[in-house]
């Protein structure tokens, strides 16, 4: 019997489901989702909101920021070719 | 122009998270993937070493007191020997496992140094509790970078190490020079500044 369903996972589709690539891809941007929730909270640390008279390391040295500047930052140096490695790790295991 | 000890705090709990995220990233992936691409193996044994590197002048322009100063210098070297170690055994020029020994030995120091230096007690500030508590999560954690020497391949492990290493990193994130802990701030403290 034959269904007009799918025949075959797409290898991205595929990708996304296993738990792993989706732990990875997830953990830069709840970083990020991490820092930008603590300025929603407390917006009085981020200097950028009112920058007249602030010295450059209150400019510098803002901990919202900071935590999802490292959050982009893993997930763009780290996390992505890291996906592109398990993806090919995976491929060649199969 | 020096910035105030509490931005110090989190530019390096800054750093500290970077490593607690490649960390966790290397115990889901693996070390056989991790390890693909030559370049990743040396990035959070290279970045702890080089914060290990930064805290000497930390403890050359920021420290007040000869208590500080020695906290200050035994975590820049606990932190370069550990970093250095690491860099070694990843690129093969260290053979023998324990050398991973030194990441026990940093935290136990790190946290020792944390608790002997604060001379306040818990809730004079916020900066004391942390000082009290960041230090107890070095001592007692350092049992699992221990655990981490005899069972290398545990995934449970690696990850606890992660993630200790990230709640060090949100500790000193939530460092202020002068603020309330809980509703407690000591009037010898000071006045907040901000």
């Amino acid at each position: 019997m034959e269904t007009s369903l799918v025949h075959e996972i797409p290898v991205d589709a595929a990708r996304r489901s296993a738990p792993r690539a989706r732990a990875v891809s997830l953990i830069g941007p709840v970083t990020v989702a991490v820092g930008v929730i603590w300025g929603i909270l407390q917006p009085y640390r981020l200097t950028i909101l009112h920058p007249r008279g602030q010295g450059l390391w209150w400019l510098v040295a803002e901990p919202p920021l900071l935590v999802a500047t490292a959050g982009v930052v893993f997930a763009l140096v780290v996390a992505k070719p890291l996906l592109a490695d398990l993806e090919k790790h995976d491929a060649a295991a199969r | 122009m020096l910035p105030h000890a509490e931005m110090v705090h989190w530019l390096f709990a800054t750093g500290i998270l970077f490593v607690g995220l490649c960390l966790l990233c290397e115990a889901i992936v693996g070390q056989e993937v991790w390890r693909a691409r030559p370049w990743r193996k040396y990035l959070w044994p290279g970045v702890a070493f080089g914060m290990g590197v930064l805290l000497w002048p930390v403890m050359a322009f920021f420290t007040n007191s000869s208590i500080h100063m020695y906290a200050h210098g035994s975590w820049a070297e606990v932190l370069m020997l550990a970093g250095g170690a690491e860099l070694g055994l990843v690129h093969g020029r260290l053979t023998s496992p324990l050398w991973r020994l030194t990441w026990p030995l940093a935290f136990a120091v790190t946290g020792t140094a944390f608790i002997v230096h604060e001379q306040n007690s818990w809730l004079f500030a916020r900066s004391a509790f942390l000082h009290h508590l960041i230090g107890w999560t070095f001592v007692i954690g350092a049992l699992v970078p221990l655990a981490l020497v005899l069972r290398p391949r545990s995934v449970v492990l690696q990850a606890c190490m992660a993630l200790t290493i990230v709640s060090v990193a949100t500790m000193l994130y939530t460092d202020r020079d002068v603020a309330p802990v809980f509703d407690h701030l000591s009037p010898l403290a000071g006045a907040p500044h901000r």
